[in-house]
């Protein structure tokens, strides 16, 4: 059961051969099994899943079933879920329980999916290989001595191990993408403000975004026709219509104009990984589709402007963590300073510490315009790089990471382990949407290959990305993790 | 050596909303604490603003009404600093690209002159909440009812020069803002405060002298004294040979003093940068002009108005326009009356001083405009005489009845203007007096005018107060003289 994808989980479902009960049961049984190891979850929530099992059950007997009733998933621990511990990975909000769920949850909910519980994520979305977790890091199921990517880790570990069919991730630098690549599952980063943020907790207000991660593009599609649409409480999600993504799925690729982008193959890409993302655009000429370079001058400014900005946003995000309202409150503080001070110190850890200290040092009064302003000039330009590019081809491809996944306590210096994200923080920093699916392997670790489209055009990357994995089975591989704890 | 002194406001407007800037809290005064505080104003994680756009229109229309620029585009920045009762660790603000641009209004002084003072901008933000030291032993209580509350700020280049020119700016602001409904003006309330920025210079001196800045005066009188207060210690300060360093002071109504809170170096770096959960706040000429056209008839109008097509005098008119309440309950009384003369003269007389005795406020007033105006026509039908109308003023007042003619009927006070009853009444007293006609007939032709007086006022009181005095007068006058 746990080999089936979202779309045949909900088959099955839809004709009886198992209950959202039975289902429920089953990976939550997978959970317990699996988490001393993969510490994948954060917070398991079996009894409200169970209960949310039986609701879709009575719902289904009683004919009110949508195509999602009583699908089970996992939540990142970044979005508030109502009466549920929201950690965000961090000691700071250990003891913090929302009283609201966030937009997507809600949608969630409407639509009739269970909650298995809070996957596990680096702390406050902050890194690439879910190392700087509170709760400690997660485990690679391809290879347990390989990160899983980060921040999002949590989720692509328990979707590649089979402990859940699909999750919500976030992606504020390529937190969707990365770990959707190192793990072999398909990530979908959708344009800016296509989902809302409400609910989610803030790292870079600017660039964060949540997205669906599963076993397939088509998974991927079911999901986002559930949590897209615009939402009032958040300014920033986009007043437009959303179409079924479905539908669109298996509309012939002939004519697809495809462009490499010559920054995504250059120094530093591991040569099999460069073989196999080359490998997977051929199969695209073989359906119909041309390929041609592209250049998108601008890409090597996108880490450093990534570096100013989102630290910029955490920096001022962060500050409602002061041990006043909520979350961690140091021990007897002597006085106010004391307060903040000591339970700052103690509830952030190091990398949520170091971008606070680069945010703030950014923002402050003289290095403002140096950096700041400079930074957001040019965002401006590489998001003309990226328009510019789609005047000539509708998709880009790429890898999505320079290497397969990375051992556990390899990356040690900050900027090497910065670098990891090169190809995914640009499409932030533009808002475009981006995907990643499964496109070879290196050893026993997956590779990711990533598709970029312009501004809404999620349709069309899932499109594309259906086709791939039509025509090929990279997406059907499965660790053997999954296999041994069968 | 003489000095003269340089003052900049920065006056914050709590604007009158329903609820709150950036979330559905409602921001009605006095409620228990933190009743009024929703996630966003508690600042929880994930939560997110948005722009109530009533405040965004109030802020607008506070721009049209001092001729201000009102930009296409306006951003909200964050502010940062850490303060327990500022939940989120950064206040939204406007910084960079305020809503409102510079404009300018005309500040009457004392002596009716006009000054035009300059608005450098004014921008929008949120409140802070409160900290409660006093109810908790050792401890410090958080009220965010406030946090959240729209903020109008207005920053006023630094052209006043003197504590009265501020604080007759100070009431020009509140004059508009209230007149345009965007706040209820109540500074005791906190409603409205401000900000002064004080410097001296020698007179002639081109540049500008190191400012001190006071915090939060919350009155007229309080700014007056603030400023008096900072420019005496200024310049004892420079003549003694020091000098003002550049520092937050606040002002202390009881000890009647400023006191230093902070000076530059202790300064926040606020690290503003524009607020990622919120888009710039675009404001279309449709929607610009449609605010133009609801705004209502301004004080500087109003009082040109009041001189022009109503004839009044330049003070009757600034008094009169001083207020919106006040304007408002005299156009009524002179609707009602259709006299504006006779309505000013009223309003500001009896009316005013029976409430400055009860120390009311015209929206308090035991009579409403109608009721006056209804009164001042039947003085202006001839129906009652100047004294029978102060009677049924006090009557109104005293809430004897609803209506002046009620009042008229009840208490007999209708004019007597049948010249029969009068010339009896005439009579009966000029044969009741013998002594005073015979005084009257002995008297010096140019004394017999003043002497005239006793009759008057024996027929008066004979016909309790309701005898046409005029008529009383020229019958009188021919009786008596018929009598040389």
């Amino acid at each position: 059961m746990h080999d089936k994808t979202l779309t045949q989980v909900a088959a099955a479902l839809a004709s009886g051969e198992v209950s959202s009960r039975e289902l429920t049961a089953h990976y939550l049984k997978r959970i317990e099994q699996t988490n001393s190891e993969l510490n994948s979850f954060i917070s398991v929530t079996s009894e409200q899943a169970l209960q949310q099992a039986d609701q879709a059950d009575q719902a289904r007997a009683s004919g009110n079933a949508g195509l999602l009733t009583g699908v089970p998933l996992a939540l990142k621990d970044i979005f508030c879920t109502q009466g549920v511990k929201t950690s965000c990975g961090s000691k700071m909000l250990d003891n913090f329980i929302a009283p609201y769920d966030a937009h997507v949850v809600e949608k969630l909910k409407a639509a009739g999916c269970v909650s298995l519980g809070k996957t596990n994520m680096d702390e406050f979305a902050m890194g690439s290989s879910n190392e700087n977790s509170f709760y400690g890091a997660v485990k690679n199921p391809w290879d347990t001595t390989a990160v899983p990517g980060g921040s999002s880790g949590g989720s692509a570990a328990a979707v590649a191990a089979g402990i859940t069919p699909a999750a919500l991730g976030t992606d504020t630098g390529g937190s969707i993408r990365q770990p959707a690549a190192f793990c072999g599952i398909t990530g979908l980063k959708p344009t800016y403000g296509r989902v809302s943020r409400y609910g989610m907790i803030a790292y870079a207000s600017s660039l964060d975004q949540a997205g669906p991660m599963a076993r397939s593009a088509e998974d991927c599609a079911h999901l986002l026709n559930v949590i897209a649409g615009q939402d009032l409480r958040d300014s920033t999600s986009v007043a437009r219509g959303v179409p079924d993504y479905t539908d669109t799925l298996n509309a012939p690729l002939s004519g697809l104009k495809i462009g490499l982008p010559k920054e995504y193959f250059g120094d530093g890409l591991d040569p099999d990984v460069e073989k196999a993302v080359r490998e997977a655009v051929k199969v695209y000429e073989s359906l119909g589709a041309t390929v041609k370079d592209v250049s998108l001058p601008h890409t090597h400014f996108a880490i450093p402007a990534y570096y100013v900005i989102a630290p910029a946003e955490a920096s001022s995000n962060l500050s409602r963590f002061d041990g006043v309202r909520f979350g961690h409150r140091c021990d007897d503080p002597q006085d106010l300073m004391d307060l903040y001070k000591r339970s700052r110190a103690e509830g952030f850890g190091d990398e949520v510490k170091r971008r606070i200290l680069i945010g703030t040092h950014t923002l402050s009064e003289g290095f403002f315009d140096a950096y700041y302003t400079k930074a957001q000039q040019v965002r401006r330009l590489i998001r003309q790089d990226f328009l510019d590019a789609f005047e000539d081809v509708d998709v880009l491809m790429g890898p999505a990471s320079p290497t397969p996944a990375f051992d556990l306590g390899a990356k040690k210096d900050p900027v090497s382990m910065y670098l990891q994200d090169i190809y995914t923080i640009a499409v932030n920093l533009a808002g475009i949407p981006g995907i990643s699916v499964p496109a070879g392997m290196v050893g026993r670790r997956p590779v990711g290959l990533q598709i970029l489209g312009t501004h809404f055009a999620e349709a069309q990357l899932l499109n594309v990305a259906h086709q791939f994995q039509q025509a090929t089975d990279w997406h059907q591989q499965r660790p053997t993790f999954a296999e041994e704890k069968a | 050596m003489e000095w003269e002194t340089v003052i900049g406001l920065e006056v914050h407007v709590q604007l009158a909303t329903k609820s709150k800037i950036f979330s559905g809290a409602s921001t009605a005064f006095g409620a228990e604490p933190n009743s009024q505080a929703c996630a966003v104003d508690l600042g929880l994680p994930g939560i997110l603003p948005v722009v109530n756009e009533q405040a965004v229109a109030m802020a607008v229309q506070f721009g049209l009404a001092v001729h201000a620029d009102i930009p296409e585009v306006s951003v909200f920045d964050r502010k940062n600093y850490f303060y327990p009762d500022l939940p989120k660790g950064y206040q939204t603000s406007q910084m960079y690209h305020p809503i409102v641009g510079p404009g300018s209004i005309d500040v009457t002084l004392d002596d009716h002159s006009t000054r035009k003072i300059r608005i450098h901008h004014a921008h929008l933000e949120e409140d802070a909440g409160k900290s409660l030291h006093e109810d908790f032993h050792g401890m410090t209580g958080i009220d965010l009812n406030r946090a959240g509350t729209p903020l109008l700020e207005i920053v006023s280049e630094p052209d006043m020069r003197s504590a009265k020119e501020a604080a007759a700016y100070l009431k020009a602001i509140h004059s508009i803002v209230t007149y345009l409904g965007i706040s209820d003006g109540n500074m005791a309330e906190g409603s409205m405060r401000c900000d002064v920025n004080v410097s001296v210079r020698p007179k002639g001196q081109e540049s500008f002298g190191t400012r001190a800045e006071v915090k939060n005066v919350n009155s007229f009188r309080f700014v007056e004294r603030a400023i008096a207060f900072e420019v005496e210690r200024q310049i004892e300060l420079i003549e003694d040979g020091g000098k003002v360093v550049q520092e937050t002071r606040l002002y202390d109504p009881e000890r009647d003093e400023t006191r230093s809170m902070r000076t530059k170096e202790e300064a926040n770096d606020y690290r503003y940068f524009p607020c990622p959960d919120l888009l710039p706040v675009v404001l279309d000429q449709a929607y610009v002009d449609h605010l133009r056209e609801q705004l209502p008839e301004l004080p500087a109008d109003k009082r040109e108005r009041f001189q022009n097509a109503l004839g009044l005098s330049a003070y009757d008119a600034h008094v009169l326009s001083a207020s919106r309440a006040m304007a408002d309950y005299f156009e009524e009384a002179k609707d009602v009356c259709g006299d504006a003369k006779q309505a000013a003269n009223w309003v500001q007389g009896e009316l005013s001083g029976a409430l400055n005795r009860e120390n009311l406020s015209i929206e308090q007033s035991p009579i409403n405009a109608r009721q006056l105006g209804e009164l001042l026509a039947r003085v202006i039908d001839d129906t009652i005489n100047g004294k029978a109308a102060k009677q049924v003023f006090q009557a109104l007042w005293n809430n004897q009845g609803a209506s002046a003619d009620e009042i008229i009927e009840a208490k007999g006070l209708k004019q007597v203007t049948d010249s029969g009853a009068i010339e009896a009444m005439i009579d009966q007293v000029i044969a009741d007096s013998p002594a005073q006609v015979a005084q009257y007939c002995d008297a010096e032709p140019d004394k017999r005018g003043k002497m005239i007086g006793y009759f008057v006022g024996q027929v008066m009181k004979a016909s309790r107060g309701t005898a046409n005095p005029q008529q009383v007068n020229t019958l009188l006058k021919e009786k008596l003289d018929a009598k040389l």
